[in-house]
């Protein structure tokens, strides 16, 4: 309907923008009549995400020019930005920036070098930027699950936390526990991307590769590696921030640092 | 706390009583370093207890909560859990004696998910004695337990303390259990100590104050 009303591609694009958004005011509208407050939330993430998206898009055209090399400067600053949303994600969590940066930078870094190394990333900007775009947000989405799970089930076992203090445990003994229901929690969005591939998800790399015209089979088989590596690269991160965040809730004497956050009245209000 | 100093003598059991908000389980949780002292520091047999290890001084400094928060898994799990951490394996005939203690003989295999509030105190009471401490913290120990759970654990806890000759440092907001169990009383509010004394100078046997 909207290819016959507008002919310019970048008036479809607007076009289809602000469908886009209204669907998901709609959604955040039907959130508000059960109570789920998301509207500053939602408006802000739609604002903030066309922004950024349109920027990025414009100053990609004059960076997909450039040399290789600048892609690792693009990767890198990528990185610190995911490590600054994700600890957004953890407030109260103590050094999540620090723990987010080695996580993401260690799994989504790692993979990427290696890939590219083994020949699986081109070392072309045009390649490595949408890979290595892919697989960082990715473990940024799986930090932040770690590192949100981790928080609420640290805070709904302070008893039994501080009962093994108590008894003379190792303090991140006390945690492992929770550290191993964090992990597994933040790993099943890929694992079940994997477990779905071509059966109920058919990614948007793989339809890209179709559409320039790729041989369908290697198509298929580049998006496997594609969610392969995303699989990897949020493992990885998991496992290094899992591996850093025990200890970052305990003081060097180990005590318990993190404490319940106070639950407010409206809060009660809102969830009755 | 602000301007607290208590010196507690080997064997002796030190009441800590106050109004809400006194700053009682405060006082509990600086002796096991589970909260640290801004300033002042606290002594375990006259050395600095930043001398020693935490793990260390908390295997000493035994602790029993309001809540008895048991790990899950048998009675007997529950037991070794402090042993264990100092790579120590507790032999079954040693958990059965610990168990006898408490009043809980031959109940080792238990799941703790089944007990009532009296029995998970008393096995909370056992795994604190199962490290083989010198002190025994207590904090509100029957508060959570009915009338009749109440008077047995704390005749328990007594017998245990006395056996053992722990220095024990229990906290209460029952007078009258305070001059049933201790030797001397200290009156805490607003984080300082109102009162400190025999317990007979303090509190009389209906547990109302001096």
């Amino acid at each position: 309907m909207l290819k016959e009303l507008f002919t310019s591609q970048l008036a479809l694009g607007c076009a289809q923008a602000v469908i886009a958004t209204l669907l998901a005011l709609a959604v955040m509208m039907l959130a508000r009549q059960r109570e789920i407050h998301l509207e500053r939330e939602t408006v802000v993430a739609l604002v903030r995400g066309i922004v950024q998206i349109t920027a990025v898009g414009s100053i990609l055209v004059l960076l997909l020019r450039g040399p290789a090399w600048t892609s690792i400067f693009l990767l890198a600053a990528m990185i610190v930005a995911a490590a600054r949303i994700s600890s957004g994600r953890s407030k109260g969590l103590p050094k999540s920036f620090q723990v987010s940066l080695y996580a993401i930078g260690g799994g989504a870094g790692s993979v990427i070098a290696l890939m590219t190394w083994a020949g699986a990333i081109d070392p072309v900007i045009t390649s490595l930027v949408p890979i290595g775009s892919m697989l960082i947000a990715n473990a940024m989405n799986t930090n932040s699950l770690v590192m949100n799970r981790f928080r609420s089930e640290v805070e709904s076992h302070v008893g039994l936390i501080e009962t093994g203090l108590a008894l003379g445990a190792d303090s991140k003994r006390t945690v492992a526990p929770y550290v191993q229901v964090s992990l597994q929690a933040s790993l099943i969005p890929a694992i079940d991307s994997l477990r779905s591939l071509g059966i109920v998800w058919i990614p948007g790399l793989m339809a890209g590769m179709l559409l320039s015209g790729a041989s369908p089979i290697y198509a298929a088989v580049y998006q496997f590696v594609a969610i392969s590596m995303i699989f990897s690269s949020s493992g990885l991160t998991a496992l290094i921030c899992s591996l850093l965040i025990r200890g970052s809730v305990f003081s060097p004497a180990e005590q318990l640092t993190l404490r319940p956050r106070p639950v407010t009245a409206q809060a009660v209000e809102r969830s009755a | 706390m602000d301007d607290v100093t208590v010196e507690v003598r080997v064997g002796e059991v030190l009441a800590v009583v106050g109004p809400s908000g006194a700053g009682k389980s405060s006082f509990l949780r600086l002796l096991n370093r589970l909260d640290e002292p801004t300033s002042g520091t606290v002594r375990l047999d006259g050395i600095d207890y930043r001398q020693i290890l935490p793990r260390e001084l908390r295997r000493r400094v035994g602790m029993v909560t309001q809540i008895a928060y048991l790990f899950p898994g048998t009675i007997a799990d529950n037991l070794r859990f402090g042993p264990a951490q100092q790579g120590i394996e507790v032999p079954a005939k040693a958990i059965e004696e610990l168990l006898i203690q408490v009043g809980l003989a031959g109940r080792a295999a238990e799941d703790v998910a089944h007990l009532s509030g009296g029995e998970a105190q008393r096995v909370s009471l056992a795994r604190a004695l199962a490290t083989v401490p010198v002190v025994l913290l207590l904090d509100e120990p029957t508060s959570a337990l009915d009338a009749e759970a109440k008077d047995d654990v704390e005749k328990l806890i007594l017998s245990v303390v006395r056996k053992n000759g722990l220095t024990c440092a229990i906290v209460s907001h029952d007078l009258a259990q305070a001059a049933r169990v201790a030797d001397r009383v200290m009156v805490l509010r607003k984080g300082r100590i109102e009162k400190i004394g025999p317990t007979s100078e303090v509190i009389n046997a209906e547990g109302a104050f001096h």
